[in-house]
């Protein structure tokens, strides 16, 4: 019987009940989890952080890109064909005449100079990548040059091998804007760098509707686009806690989740109404020794610590599915990456090459980490792995950046930390683990060699010269071997790759990540 | 009092007011300041080179002295230029109008919720104590004060949402329905009502209620039990023996006469659980993927957004002081031992 009771009771739950039936997510619009707080600027020539990166790699194109089938090779995305003149120094790009922004005006030559002017301009973080070809303020306007509306010009300043070039042209940086609508929006002489960071003005698959932030990206597809966008609109939802993200994707509110924890994903592992993709992510863990602490600079110290590690049972234990052992510089997935993990847990060896290095009691030492999962049980299981052969660790937790503030400042003995490479080329890892050229406090050239004080001159010029050569094949046998003697040799501990596992419901399609979030692309996605 | 009196005493308030905001100010900035995080590192990231983290330092000022860094940044305070974010590249201004209605809008109906049950809840208790209601209404509370707050979201979630699916998930709409009404007030409820836009606005209540119940549990378990031990207090009051003595009605002595004279120091306990939740409730809102105050200080501060902090602190410590002031005042009109 409808009492005036029930009657206040249903209509009080009309919201929650009625609710059901906007579950789940129309069929032509994309949602993606994900947590998505760590973009600063949707701006090409300045976002240099994992979202970022991908927001501008669907709304952007370069001149070239790492072909899918096989990174190792490139191929032409704006560009239709390139070539090089015979002294190494000047690179031309033909462009293809169909490609064309969202505005419907065509992408030419003048765009693309423009865009890499203004990446040298603006000198954001990321412009070192166009910047080490020798380019200026002053000098770029002459350097980089559109001949005619299709033809692009580049003369870069010492010879260099050409895959260099051209994976550095494929990084986010190397996106090409258009060039007046970016100018008719630019403020003073931000080079329109300020509208830019919550806008877009590119010729990729989507279009930026809006971004904000900690709570929401929207793409629409570019409505001039080469070949035709399956979904009509993607959005990125910011769902922080990946449980949340978990229970979305379980009711159908979302489609991938992007960000579930281990134990989330073999929640769903094997059950027919999700699908799991991964893909090894260019970015690597590891353990930088000081070596400005004296007992860290001894060699036999340092491979000590390197055969104290139980990399197997930290894998398997704390990381299953989100991070695989991985003990070279170059990650896996990278021209030139070796598959070689040499460590395994010796303690019988570790001891004796302390006792070598006149350590027989092992001794005392700090490691910084960042207090998040899963860097903190990580350390933990470190710190009992080191234990076990003497050297007493002492585990300094701080928040993430706090930890790299202090290996910038070399203020560390031992940190805990990760590495992203910063472009699709093996020089951007081989140089940063590398090259020290000055290993005084006020070097010019920070890498991360010089934050744990190491320098090595034989890798250091390697890695340098090795970036100049121009037969593909030599450079790729060299880097083999520079990543052996780097095992043997470096104070860097080479712990884990990260491996990015994205989940998403059965009806979705066409959805892969992809080692550089650059190229994760959602324009072939779709809903059955 | 004197009218003199009263003068100087509404003087001496005005007067704290720009004081605790100073050094209010003064504090975060220098908190700020002496974090051992880079705050070049939030803008530049990690892998920038030397020349471009110099560049930028020399920008945001942080090569001068910290005297000159304070005098410049209350300089552009008192123009009210908050600066700009950098992880959202807006001005810290628009960020706060962007947040804080969210916060604005789940504390208020967290606080009614939790007022309109608690203070009802903490009479009952009070009236009947000892008894298995009394002690019925003690457990609840309990339970509400000492659950961590990210359990109740996430049991919550689990039952209305993913169980029941009574509730809708995370965030503060549903995906169809987001930029469809303009953005007035930012209030989305309000906003939806003034473009018409029923279903916006059924839709923007609906995933409301869900995080502002879960907050208003946990406040209303306050509520209660502050009531109840005022109400304790109130009728075993004298004024309550001699109005039962006279003959009146239980109700009128509950809730006239004992209520009535607690009403004044309940309103204490509902300004300050309001400025707490105003402050912004960092783990509701990260589990409700909720994009309120608390998100933004809490993503700032862990990322060395010195602007976006000091703005939003600045904030929090406005709604303080205001609450704070509220509650004087209310105490004035109402107390008449005050007055």
């Amino acid at each position: 019987m409808l009492t005036r009771r029930s009657l206040l009771v249903a209509s009080t739950a009309t919201p929650f009940f009625s609710y059901a039936a906007l579950a789940e997510t129309p069929k032509d619009i994309i949602v993606i989890g994900k947590q998505i707080d760590d973009i600063i600027s949707l701006d090409p020539q300045e976002a240099f952080e994992f979202t970022g990166g991908e927001v501008c790699g669907n709304c952007y194109q370069r001149l070239v890109v790492p072909d899918p089938a096989n990174p190792s090779k490139i191929k032409g995305e704006l560009a239709e064909r390139w070539e090089v003149a015979p002294d190494g120094l000047s690179y031309t790009f033909h462009l293809k005449r169909d490609a064309k922004f969202a505005s419907g005006k065509p992408v030419t030559a003048a765009d693309a100079a423009f865009s890499l002017q203004r990446a040298v301009k603006l000198n954001k973080a990321p412009a070192f990548i166009v910047n080490q070809f020798g380019f200026t303020k002053d000098n770029v306007d002459g350097k980089i040059v559109a001949v005619d509306p299709y033809t692009l010009v580049l003369t870069i300043a010492e010879k260099q091998a050409p895959t260099f070039l051209f994976y550095c042209l494929s990084a986010t940086v190397g996106s090409v804007v258009e060039k007046a609508v970016v100018m008719a929006n630019a403020q003073g002489d931000d080079l329109g760098n300020g509208w830019l960071k919550t806008n877009s003005a590119g010729s990729g698959p989507f279009m930026l509707r809006s971004w904000k932030a900690s709570e929401s990206v929207i793409l629409d597809p570019n409505p001039n686009a080469r070949v035709p966008v399956k979904p009509k609109r993607v959005i990125l939802r910011h769902i922080a806690d990946p449980a949340a993200q978990l229970l979305q994707l379980q009711k159908g509110d979302i489609d991938i989740a992007r960000d579930l924890q281990a134990d989330q994903i073999k929640s769903v592992q094997g059950n027919p109404a999700f699908k799991i993709t991964s893909a090894a992510r260019s970015y690597i863990m590891y353990i930088a020794l000081n070596q400005k602490h004296p007992e860290l600079a001894k060699p036999q110290v340092r491979q000590a610590v390197k055969w104290a590690i139980d990399y197997a049972a930290i894998q398997k234990n704390i990381t299953p599915t989100s991070w695989e052992v991985h003990q070279t510089f170059l990650p896996k997935g990278f021209p030139a990456a070796i598959d070689e993990n040499p460590f395994h847990k010796d303690p019988a060896k570790a001891k004796a090459l302390l006792a070598e290095a006149g350590l027989p009691n092992g001794f005392e030492i700090t490691l910084d980490h960042a207090s998040s999962q899963p860097q903190a049980d990580i350390a933990q299981a470190l710190q009992a792995d080191l234990a076990a052969v003497g050297i007493k660790v002492a585990l300094l937790s701080g928040e993430s950046r706090q930890v790299v503030t202090k290996t910038r400042a070399r203020q560390h003995q031992m940190a805990l930390v990760s590495w992203g490479s910063d472009y699709f080329d093996p020089h951007s890892n081989a140089e940063t683990f590398n090259i020290n050229t000055d290993n005084s406090d006020n070097a010019r050239n920070r890498t991360l060699a010089w934050r744990s004080a190491w320098q090595d001159k034989d890798l250091s010029d390697r890695a340098a010269a090795n970036v100049k050569e121009t037969d593909g094949e030599k450079r790729v046998i060299e880097y083999e071997k520079m990543q052996r003697d780097h095992q043997a040799r470096s104070p860097f501990v080479l712990l884990l790759q990260s491996t990015e596992m994205a989940v998403m419901r059965k009806v979705v399609d066409g959805f892969e990540v992809a080692p550089m979030s650059a190229r994760t692309i959602y324009e072939k996605i779709s809903k059955t | 009092m004197s009218k003199r009196k009263r003068l100087g005493t509404l003087a001496a308030t005005a007067a704290s007011v720009p004081i605790t905001l100073f050094g209010l100010v003064l504090v975060t900035f220098l908190i700020g300041r002496v974090m051992p995080i880079d705050p070049v590192l939030a803008i530049v990231g990690d892998r920038a080179p030397m020349d471009v983290v110099e560049q930028t330092r020399l920008e945001l000022g942080l090569d001068r002295p910290l005297p000159v860094q304070f005098v410049i940044y209350v300089g552009k305070l008192l123009q009210g230029d908050l600066g700009r974010s950098v992880m959202t590249s807006h001005t810290v201004g628009a960020d706060i109008r962007h947040f804080f209605p969210a916060t604005l809008e789940l504390a208020t109906v967290a606080i009614l919720i939790a007022a309109l049950i608690g203070i009802p809840l903490g009479v009952l208790a009070a009236v009947k104590q000892g008894t298995r209601t009394d002690h019925i209404i003690r457990v609840l509370c309990l339970a509400g004060h000492s659950l961590p707050i990210f359990v109740l979201a996430l049991l919550s979630l689990l039952v209305f949402y993913a169980t029941l699916g009574w509730a809708p998930g995370p965030g503060r709409q549903d995906v169809v329905f987001d930029d469809m009404v303009p953005a007035v007030t930012n209030l989305l409820t309000v906003d939806a009502l003034l473009a018409g836009d029923w279903e916006v606005f059924r839709d923007a209540v609906a995933h409301l209620l869900q995080p502002a119940g879960v907050l208003a549990y946990f406040s209303m378990a306050y509520i209660a039990r502050m009531t109840r031990a005022f109400m304790l207090d109130s009728l075993s009051g004298e004024y309550v023996i001699t109005a039962r003595a006279k003959g009146l009605s239980a109700a009128r002595v509950i809730w006239k006469h004992a209520f009535g004279n607690i009403s004044v120091r309940l309103i204490t306990v509902l300004a300050l659980t309001y400025a707490g939740l105003l402050e912004g409730a960092v783990v509701t809102e990260t589990v409700f993927s909720w994009p309120g105050l608390g998100l933004y200080l809490t993503v700032s501060l862990l990322n060395a957004d010195m602007n976006a902090v000091l703005g939003a602190t600045l904030v929090v410590g406005l709604t303080y002081l205001a609450l704070n002031l509220f509650a004087d005042a209310a105490y004035r009109l109402m107390d008449p031992r005050v007055k």
